[in-house]
Parts: structure tokens; sequence; C-alpha cells
């Protein structure tokens, strides 16, 4: 991950009552987060689109990904995109994430996302590497509107994959 | 040999000599010999497609990526503000209003157009509404996918969203729009052949200034667009990873 810095979740910017949890990332990196029970229900009819570099930093975000993280465009760019780990996603997901698309796969799985306000949101996530002439220059990540009996089914297995 | 021209079947019908204007006209611009075939159905197409008989091809999102990928096409030029969306509709007396609010086991009326189908399937994904657990009823055309609805034949419907708001106002007032895509980046485009891949450069000058001259632009209205835009080769390849996301 190189010298990729990103900042603490600020109190001033959370909605609601929320929990402060330190999340520890890949590489080390540990982040300030704070939590609130707060859902926001995927919009219909959209996907949301980004883009990284190789190593997970935001390249590219499509209008749908500003609204629902609340982070503003400039925010996102240039961050990792675990700037979206919610503490209750289990490490493991995102290690299956990692081999299978550095493997030149695709990964699917349902996602718990964190908001800017300490929010959260569910998505059906598809994430592709972006193969150029034979070498992996990034990856895509399109989220969909998951179906709820399958968010019901992640919140009862999550838990136990920690 | 004149080139060959080929349109995705899915244009739409009142176009159908717009197409053959166009190919006049570029036929004239270019002083190329090129010959519009169309083809009745996608099958017969893709096999054209894969007997390397196309240089020049009115593209799916779909086939694009399989002209690219595989046979090595090269993008010319796409509508200007247009993207390729899909609408669920049902009879205006269900009492349903969501998605989710659908059930496994439904009929869905659907026609062969392959981006709308898969668009409409990830519409109906929130309801638990999967490939394997509806009945279909393959339709010719978006009318007979509103009849089917309209005579309660089929529960939903998928439709094109360009072809369903250009249904008649007596048709849409029996129906209603459960949910509308909002993904505006897949888009039909204009490819090229390897045959045809030195000219790359000379007909996307061509084509992206006929909204600048009158006559030309009078052939764009015969297509429904009001100009062509450039493709990018890396706007391409990102259109077509995004459609791999999606087929799984």
């Amino acid at each position: 991950m190189g010298t990729i810095m990103l900042k603490d979740m600020q109190p001033e910017d959370i909605v609601g009552n929320s929990k402060e949890i330190i999340l520890e990332l890949y590489g080390g990196l540990k982040r300030r987060v704070f939590v609130s029970e707060i859902e926001t229900p995927y919009p219909d009819g959209k996907l949301i689109v980004s883009s990284t570099d190789p190593s997970g930093v935001i390249k590219k975000v499509n209008q749908a990904f500003v609204e629902m993280s609340g982070y503003s465009e400039s925010e996102l760019i240039g961050s990792p995109h675990s700037i979206l780990r919610h503490p209750d996603m289990p490490p493991v997901a995102f290690k299956d994430l990692w081999d299978t698309i550095c493997n030149e796969k695709i990964w699917q799985g349902y996602v718990k996302n964190l908001r800017k306000d300490g929010g959260f949101y569910w998505v059906k996530a598809t994430v592709i590497p972006n193969i150029r002439k034979g070498k992996i220059v990034g990856y895509t990540s399109v989220r969909r509107k998951p179906a709820r009996s399958k968010i019901e089914d992640c919140i009862k297995r999550y838990p136990t994959l920690f | 040999m004149p080139f060959i021209f080929t349109v995705s079947p899915d244009f739409t019908p009142d176009h159908l000599s717009g197409w053959y204007i166009f190919n006049t006209w570029l036929q004239k611009q270019t002083d190329l010999p090129i010959h519009l075939e169309m083809y009745n159905d996608f099958s017969k197409q893709r096999e054209a497609i894969s007997d390397n008989k196309i240089d020049l091809i009115y593209a799916n999102p779909f086939d694009a990526a399989m002209l690219v990928r595989e046979k090595g096409f090269l993008p010319l030029v796409k509508p200007l503000g247009t993207s390729d969306e899909a609408i669920i509709a049902i009879n205006h007396k269900n009492p349903i209003n969501s998605v989710e609010d659908l059930f496994p086991g439904i009929r869905v009326a659907y026609t062969n157009d392959p981006d709308v189908q898969m668009i409409g399937m990830i519409l109906l994904e929130p309801g638990n509404i999967e490939a394997n657990n509806i009945k279909r009823v393959l339709c010719d055309t978006y009318v007979q996918v509103a009849k089917n609805i309209i005579q309660d034949k089929t529960d939903v419907g998928i439709f094109l969203a360009e072809a369903y708001d250009n249904l008649s106002n007596m048709i849409k007032k029996e129906m209603k729009v459960l949910v509308r895509s909002q993904i505006s980046v897949i888009h039909h485009s204009l490819l090229i052949g390897p045959e045809l891949i030195a000219k790359r450069s000379e007909l996307q000058s061509i084509l992206t200034n006929m909204n600048q001259e009158s006559k030309a632009k009078s052939v764009l209205e015969s297509l429904g667009f009001t100009a062509w835009q450039k493709i990018e080769d890396e706007e391409m390849e990102f259109m077509i990873d995004l459609m791999d996301t999606l087929v799984i």
C-alpha cells in the first residue's frame, strides 16, 4: 500500500448515535471509525461504479457512488477503497476478494459499506480486474441492489467469520 | 468485394430506412464500397461475425464485447447522449408497487435484446427473481410484451426504456412502471473490423462532423440521433469490463 493515508472519521460528520471503533486494515493500517445503526436504502435502478489502481486506490467514481458513500468526489479520488470498510465485514471476505481478483478472476459478494456519516448500506458487489495487454492495470467494482433475503443471510453468517 | 456493414437486430423498426440512407451517405463520403446487410435475428448475425464476414457494425453492448476482445474490432463512435436502459412494467391494476414485492415463479415477458434482458434481470434481483425461478414468455416485439401484460398473460415485462416511452399513451395507460434503470454507461456503438482499421481516423472525423452540415444532419435524424461522439479505446474497454460484471 506504500504511503497511502486514510483519514480517521470525524465526530462532527456523524449523524445519530454512534460507537467508536479502531479498524485494523490490510498492511497494518489503522483507522478510527464511528458506526451508527442508520441504514440508507440502495436506490432503485442504479449501479454504483468505481475504478481503482492495482493497489486499491480510487481513480474514478460515478455519481451514485458519491451519493451513497456521503463523501465528495474529491475526498474519494486518491483514497484507498477501504474508506468504505465497515467493522461488521469479516476481513476474510476481503482476503477472498483480493485473492480472487489478483488471479485475474471476477469476485462477487454481499458487502456492508460504511458511509461518511457513520451509517451503512448493503450492496451486491462484483469486482473485475482491468486487464490491458495481458497486465492488470486496475480494478472496477460494480454494485447493484441486493435482495433483502440475501442480506438477512449475511447478517446471520458474517459474525461467525471473525 | 464490398465491405459489409450490419446493424444489431434490436434497432428501432422505424429507423430501418434510416440505416439504408446512412449507408448510401457513408459510401459517398468515403468512396468505399459498403454493402448494408440486415439480419433478422442475433444468431444469423453472430454466425456472419464468426465467419469474419462483417467489416462495420452498429453493435449492441453484448456483441461489442465479443467483437473487440475476440475479433479485433475497434470502436469508432456512439450516438451522443444515449444509453441503453431498461424498464420493468406491470398491469396498472396490479396492487404491487415495488420489485421487492414480486415473488419467484412469476411470468416474465421479454424480447431477444440481450442487453435489455440482462439489465431487466438485474432490476428484478431485489425481488429474489432470478433466471432459474421465472416462467419465460419470449416476444418478438415490445408491443407484444405490453399486450401480454395488459391481457394478464404475464406478470411483468422487460422493456427497452426507449421502446416503452414510444408506446402509445393508450397502451401505457394500462401499465405501470415498477423501476427504470439509470445506468448511463452501457450503449450501442459503431465498430470497425480489421479490414477497415486503416480508415479509422478518417471515418471518425467524417462521422463526428455529421451534425455540422444540414444534409448529413438530416441523415442523422433519420436514425433518431443528434450527433455521433468519438469513443476512446479505454472507454470501450471500461464498458466491456462493466458488462462482464453484470452477466454474472
